[in-house]
Order: structure tokens, then sequence, then C-alpha cells
């Protein structure tokens, strides 16, 4: 069975993968992975876990032409704002890596897929998100 | 509180020298500031070290079993790429707090070549270039591109940074590289992380720096005529921002350090006669203008654009040629940069020389994060 690529990456078995957020219930901030403090407001035990949504905004990018060997390049690092709060960092695909192709605020979906192949040592295999533009 | 003056400091030529040791490196370093200052290592009542790459190995130390063994404390610290701006800040807080009258603080930095950043071993499968990237170029270039889509900043106005610094550096015997290179061979050079081409990029070199703090009291003693002022020592961290998670704050930590770092001083940044700031990529240089207050928010192109971060212009920007071509050895950038001010406000600086200037500012930032800010006025 396939793991997630990171914690917040849930994957429910008898449901569609989402991705998890933790929201302070005191000042509203979103956080990725579990956490009992509010690095804002500095609350405690006022943590919940969230189902964040998989429709977002893109809110920054770069196209990245040289990265660490084996890495296949090039590709788009995006910074997308989810609807209804939560920024989260992945590989914009199926969007051509050109400037002129990409813009600010674009709609996008978070998608989810086999990690490009890759493997942990023990030979599992996991799955991990993208974001894919939204015509 | 005692004043605090640098009365000698100074830096090596940056370059690489991969059969140096990061100790003889910084001993260098330490032996031309006490020179500068015309003391000695037995003069020093305390030593504070900036160091990454061996940040567990008691580089501070080392120094002195190189350079004289006396027995006075030694910190060695680590701040990533403030790294040498804390420990000269380390060295002005034991001078402002009455502990010593007479201290030096080093940094050093033995690099090797290529992408910095990324990795992140960590559990499980490699997230480069699958959850984005995590490469320094890549993350500059984000938060470059967050200017562009608030102000529609170009590719051509982060290049134009790149172009200016190296012009400088042109200047300066003390820069790794001494090349111009016009615009069309900074858009054109390999392209790393759109919007930052491999000359937008800060050079991996070796280096090192070292300054003598005193008091006020021992200034006069010695003489103050090279004497130069620090009218503001400021460290920030990051302060909370939503997007904190996934993509690093240089901005909010650099705004609320230089607010302080003016208030300390008494002085706004118009009365800046010259700035060093972190040009670890073009992208970076483009968001401290704004950052430290030398223009409204949004005016950031149109001040590279017409010419007024040059030399000559309004108020020049890294006349040393910067990180870009002067090259950054983390550890010691921070000390580096305060060398570079002192150097125009003894009026020393040669061809590069920032004409009368009287108030320079230097700024540093660590991301993770940690922003560092001095302000230095002639005496
Ligand atoms: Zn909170």
């Amino acid at each position: 069975m396939a793991l997630p690529v990171v914690s917040y990456l849930k994957l429910p078995e008898d449901g569609d993968p989402y991705i998890e957020g933790h929201k302070c219930s005191n000042c509203g901030s979103v956080f990725l992975g579990e956490r009992s403090v509010c690095s804002n407001c500095s609350s405690r035990d006022t943590m919940e876990a969230v189902k964040l949504n998989n429709k977002g905004k893109l809110y920054s990018y770069s196209i990245v032409f040289r990265s660490f060997p084996g890495i296949d390049v090039p590709y788009i690092s995006a910074i997308v704002d989810l609807d209804g709060g939560g920024t989260i960092k992945g590989n914009l695909i199926e969007c051509e890596p050109d400037p002129e192709k990409i813009e600010f605020d674009m709609p996008v979906e978070v998608v989810f897929d086999d990690a490009l192949g890759r493997k942990d040592a023990d030979g599992n295999s996991y799955i991990s998100y993208f974001f894919k533009p939204v015509n | 509180m005692s004043d605090v003056y640098v009365l000698g400091v100074d830096m090596i030529k940056f370059g690489r020298f991969p059969e140096r040791t990061v100790p003889d490196l910084a001993s260098e370093a330490a032996l031309l500031a006490l020179d500068d200052a015309g003391l000695s290592i037995q003069d020093m009542q305390a030593l504070y070290c900036g160091n990454l790459g061996q940040a567990s190995a008691m580089v501070g130390q080392r120094v002195l079993q190189e350079i004289g063994q006396t027995g006075i404390p030694v910190v060695n610290c680590a701040n990533a790429c403030a790294t040498g701006a804390t420990a000269f800040r380390e060295a002005w807080t034991s001078i402002k707090a009455g502990l010593y009258d007479v201290v030096l603080a080093v940094g050093v930095e033995q690099m090797g070549k290529g992408l910095l950043g990324g990795g992140g071993a960590g559990k499980g499968i490699p997230k480069e270039g699958l959850l984005g990237s995590g490469t320094m170029p890549a993350v500059f270039a984000e938060a470059g591109m967050e200017h562009a889509r608030k102000y529609g900043t170009t590719f051509e106005q982060f290049a134009k940074i790149s172009v200016k610094n190296h012009h400088h550096s042109t200047m300066n015997p003390k820069a790794m590289y001494r090349i111009e290179t016009p615009l069309e061979e900074v858009m054109n050079a390999e392209m790393i992380s759109y919007p930052n081409s491999k000359l937008m990029c800060s050079v991996n070199v070796d280096g090192s720096a070292a300054a003598v703090l005193v008091s006020e009291k021992k200034a006069k003693e010695l003489g103050m005529e090279r004497a130069v002022r620090v009218k503001a020592s400021v460290i920030t961290s990051d302060p909370y921002q939503e997007r904190d998670l996934v993509m690093p704050d240089v901005n909010t930590c650099t705004r609320k350090a230089a607010r302080e770092a003016y208030e300390m001083a008494g002085i706004g940044p118009e009365d800046l006669d010259l700035v060093e700031l972190h040009d670890c990529f073009a992208t970076a240089e483009m968001l401290h203008y704004e950052n430290l207050g030398l223009c409204e928010d949004g005016e950031a192109g149109r001040m590279i654009d017409e010419g007024e971060v040059a030399l000559g212009g309004k108020i020049p920007v890294n006349v040393s040629g910067g990180l870009l071509s002067k090259g950054h050895p983390l550890g010691a950038t921070g000390i580096a940069n305060i060398y570079e001010v002192c150097t125009h406000l003894r009026g020393e600086a040669g061809e590069r020389q920032v004409e009368d200037a009287k108030i320079g500012l230097t700024h540093v930032i660590g991301l993770g994060s940690a922003c560092g800010i001095h302000i230095l006025e002639k005496t």
C-alpha cells in the first residue's frame, strides 16, 4: 500500500485523499501538520484538524531549470493559496513552463497521484499531491 | 551605556581556497583587523566567532590556537546567513553591557560549489522536484515573483540589479569576480530558477572578515580618527505570516529590523549615504529597497531603472559588488559588509568611494529566518 508523501496528506481507506490543516480556533491561522500551540497567537489547545479545500489559486511560482542530480527539469515550483484558507507548495503540472503561460491567481486544483515513481529504502511507494490548472 | 566603535576592520579577498582550513582563513582576517586597530590579540577581552559549516567544531578556539591562546571567553555562533552579523552584535552587546572595552568579532566560511538548500532527506522519499523546489534560487525566485504579482516587476528589472552589482565589483580589489556583465549577458545566462539566471545568483566563495569593537572610553584613549560609531545594532526573527510554512518571509523580519534600527540610530532612511544589503539573489535585492525604506512600496523597479541605487545615484546599494559578485561566504558576509561601509565612512574606498559618506547601513538575512541590521556613522 502506498504511503502519503507528507504527514498532512491523508489517505482515508473509505474516501478520497485530502490535505489536512490544523486551524487555531482562537485566531483562525491554518497550519500544516499536527501541533498543540499556535505560533501566531500562542494559544494552547486551540488546534482543530480541518480538511482543506482542493481548489485554490496560484500565489507565486518559479520555473526550475537547475535542481539536484537526478531531478527532472524544467518544472514549475508553485505556491497555492487554497480556497477557504491554508497555503501549500508543490509542482504545477499540465502547464507549460513558460512565464507567458502562467498567470498569478490562475485557478488550480489539487490532484493526487503516485510520487513520480520514487520509492524509499524499504521499497515503499508514495502518493503525492500536484496542482493542475482548472480551465 | 557606552557608545560602541569599530576601531579596526578588514576582510580577506574572497576566493576559493580548498587547501586552507576554516580557522586559518579566520585567523588571517583577525590579524588584519587587529593590525588595522593597531592592537594585538593580547589586548582582546573576548572573541565572538561566526561560522556555519563547522558550527559544532569550536572554530573560535581554533583561531586562538593559531594566533594566541590568551584564555579569553569565546562564543561560537551560527545564524544562517546572518551569522557574521550575529557575532558582531554579540560583541557589541558585551560592550554595551559594560562587560568589556575591547573585543574581537570574526566571521568565516569555506564553501563547496553548487546549489544550496532543497534536499532535506528526512523520512520517506526526497521531496525536491516533487513538492516544488527547496533550492535557494527557487525560494528567492518565488519571493521575487510575489513582488512581480503585486507591482508588475519584470525579469529585465531584476536582471539590471545584477548588471549594477557586477559593475560595482570591477572597482573592488577584494571581490571574487571583477567583470562587467551587460544586460543581455545576464538575461541570456543559463536560467537556474526563473527569474534568477546564473548571473543573478550569489557566488559561493571562501572568505573571512573581522572587526575590533571598543567602548567610547577605549576609542578616546586609542584615537578616534579612523573609528566608526555603531549607531544601531538590531537582530530580528521572523514574525508569524500566513504563508510561512511554505514560503520563507524575508520581508517582515527586515521591515521590523529596519524600523528598530532607524529608531535606535535616531535617523531615517533619507539620512543614509550608502547601503550594503543581502543580495543573495537579484530578486532579493529588489525586495529590500522597499523593506529598508529606501523607496515607497512599489517603487523598487523604478529605482533600479533610474539608476538611483548605483554608485553616483541617490542611494548607492552594494557598491562592493554585493553577494552577487564580491561573493557570499555565509558566515563572513555580515562582517564583510560592515567592512565595506566602514571603508567608505573612512574615505578609503578608492575608485568606488561614495562621495562624502557619513552614515551607512548593512543588512543580512539568514533564511529560517534571522535579519541583522547595523547602522554605522563616521566620527
Ligand atoms: Zn492562533
